[in-house]
């Protein structure tokens, strides 16, 4: 059998050092790191690294800043599992390693361009969006009307808050949210994600959606976009499995004949909607 | 290509002198059934066994197998067990099930782990001189095989025919390069073997050509069988375990006493097993049996065909043996299929 084209070793994780640790709510913290090659991750929004602590194992972990920032990337990690309970026993100066970036992008180079762009987010989907939300505003001139849609199950589970009330203070860009369960700190919309739709005006052609969350939201919020008249193709996902290998190997998070690390997390709704296992 | 012919006290003298040289791993009995372990002589070789309880995938891909080692202040680095060694008496079913498994793992981002062990191995085939009862690789199409391994090895009557295909072939051929060359009459000999064979190895007969199989899933998706199978399974994953062409892994953290240094390691997995799909909070994609027995019979007829252009199934019938249940014949849930799935 023929040898590898390259001796590089699609397993081994690159060193990285935590340069900001920040907790976010009761179950989630923000992570800035910077590689330590000193070079940039080369990401685009929506691809996802693989994250290692030695001895506790690697996870699937997305990137949440925008490649225009320069010099670090972020990950916001809700403690759930082995190496994101590990990572938040992590403090500045800490290594972590790192594989990737990979998979697929949100289409902000592509299908994005020049268009309205709304984004539709619920829970910890904020988190793989924010890194196109920046891109977007970071490149203003070269999108039309930016719509932010977030949902929380509860007040105390908004995550970027400062973001988001900066965010809505851009020109052009509507933000608005819901929770599902409403507490004396808040006197917004109470309800799931979709109820905000109708809310915001949608120009049906000239408008991208980029939609994640849990998995119970996608067909809801699918069933709205289309009913305001968005076509199938205007529509992307970013999906979550267990991107184990995140090299197409390991099989953990293949849906039917697809592989999200590889083909995804980021599809195109009009690529997914004959795939059973996919919603 | 060289074609030796060696009577039996010529080829037991071979294989010894194969095992002083190399790691050789060759086919034994335990009790009644048999194994690939490592070869102490040749009289223990037994080269007329049926079928292997595991394939000899545990060669290429070990049930548990170093990737990296690390050190927690100092990071990760490969760490790779590539020794050279021998395998002698793959039947051809699981020669093509290897051939398929190379590809999977150097298409697209190349596994240096897998193929730089893979490289190092000297295949020796053996065809089948004793049919297993539940093998079906005749209506596989792999019954015989022409390519991949470095040798092959067809029992005649008045011996063995050895032929030898590659470097690494002739390397290890080297003891019997003087051997007489096989002549015409063995050469029609082995021919009957192998037309023999692809009828013999048909104890479930499938109804369709595998080149089909795609299609025929295309359209059953929705096909009671699934749910009828599956209703059964104990999602214990033997199928899964023994099956030559499943290489579904996971991959763990192991740390010594020190608690500063230890490995990492990717272990067999298996699709049917209930937690296969879970992600990080528990929410499993793939939480109904139906759809795990139905996921392996796709990936195997469906998926992997559209990754490297074969049917992943080669049919050595070992899944047949393995299950519990008796749900894992895949001969019988195609021919379902075949008739009523359209």
């Amino acid at each position: 059998m023929r040898k590898c084209d390259s001796e590089k070793d699609i397993y081994l994780p690159l060193p990285a050092t935590v340069s900001e640790v920040e907790p976010m709510t009761k179950l989630e913290s923000f992570f800035s790191c910077r590689l330590d090659s000193g070079e940039e991750l080369g990401h685009m929004p929506g691809q996802f690294v693989e994250v290692s602590i030695p001895g506790i194992g690697e996870a699937p972990i997305s990137i949440s800043s925008s490649p225009t920032r320069k010099g670090s990337f972020e990950m916001v990690v809700r403690n759930v599992g082995n190496v994101s309970k590990a990572m938040h026993g992590l403090a500045a100066g800490d290594k972590i390693f790192i594989r990737g970036p990979f998979g697929t992008s949100f289409p902000v180079d592509q299908a994005m361009k020049g268009k309205d762009v709304i984004f539709i987010c619920g829970g910890i989907g904020i988190v793989p969006v924010r890194s196109a939300i920046q891109y977007v505003l970071d490149n203003r001139g070269d999108y039309g009307r930016v719509m932010i849609l977030f949902g929380a199950k509860t007040p105390r589970e908004r995550l970027f808050i400062e973001e988001l009330d900066k965010w809505r203070r851009e020109k052009n860009v509507a933000v608005l949210e819901t929770v599902d369960h409403r507490d004396e700190s808040w006197s917004g919309p109470e309800g799931v994600i979709t109820k905000l739709l109708p809310l915001v005006k949608m120009d049906k052609d000239n408008t991208v959606a980029v939609v994640c969350g849990p998995p119970v939201m996608y067909k809801f919020v699918i069933i709205v976009l289309m009913e305001a008249g968005l076509r199938e193709d205007q529509i992307y996902l970013s999906l979550e499995r267990h991107m184990k290998c995140g090299v197409g190997k390991c099989g953990h998070c293949q849906i039917n004949n697809i592989y999200v690390c590889q083909d995804g997390p980021v599809f195109n709704f009009s690529d997914i909607k004959d795939i059973k296992e996919a919603l | 290509m060289t074609i030796k012919k060696l009577n039996k006290a010529t080829f037991d003298k071979w294989v010894n002198a194969c095992i002083e040289n190399q790691r050789v791993y060759g086919v034994q009995a335990r009790e009644d059934r048999f194994v690939f372990a490592p070869l102490a002589k040749a009289e223990d070789l037994r080269l007329d066994y049926d079928v292997t309880i595991l394939p000899p995938k545990k060669y290429f891909q070990p049930p548990r197998e170093t990737l990296l080692k690390f050190d927690r202040k100092e990071g990760f680095e490969s760490a790779f067990d590539d020794e050279p060694f021998v395998l002698f008496g793959v039947h051809p079913y699981d020669m093509v099930a290897i051939s398929q498994i190379d590809k999977l793992f150097s298409q697209d981002h190349c596994d240096i782990h897998y193929v730089s062990r893979r490289q190092k191995a000297t295949i020796v085939v053996c065809d089948v001189q004793t049919p297993s009862k539940e093998v079906f690789a005749g209506c596989m199409g792999t019954a015989t095989v022409n390519d991949g391994f470095d040798i092959l090895i067809t029992k005649i009557d008045s011996g063995y025919l050895v032929d030898i295909r590659t470097e690494k072939g002739y390397a290890l051929a080297d003891t019997i390069k003087s051997a007489k060359d096989a002549d015409e009459m063995s050469l029609k000999l082995r021919q009957l073997v192998w037309s023999d064979n692809t009828k013999l190895l048909q104890k479930h007969k499938l109804n369709v050509r595998p080149d089909i199989l795609p299609g025929v899933l295309g359209r059953s998706y929705e096909h009671p069988v699934w749910e009828e199978k599956a209703r059964l399974c104990y999602s214990c994953g033997s199928c899964n375990l023994v099956c030559p062409t499943c290489y579904c892994f996971d991959v763990r953290d192991e740390v010594e006493w020190s608690l500063q240094k230890g490995r990492r390691f990717r272990v067999w997995d298996g699709c049917l097993l209930a937690e296969f799909a879970v992600v990080a909070g528990g929410h499993n994609f793939r939480r109904n049996r139906t759809d795990r027995y139905r996921h392996r019979y796709y990936r195997k007829g469906k998926y992997m065909p559209e990754k490297i252009g074969e049917v992943a199934c080669v049919g050595c019938g070992r899944c047949i043996t393995a299950c519990t249940a008796k749900i894992a014949n895949p001969v019988e849930v195609y021919n379902k299929l075949v008739v009523e799935g359209k």
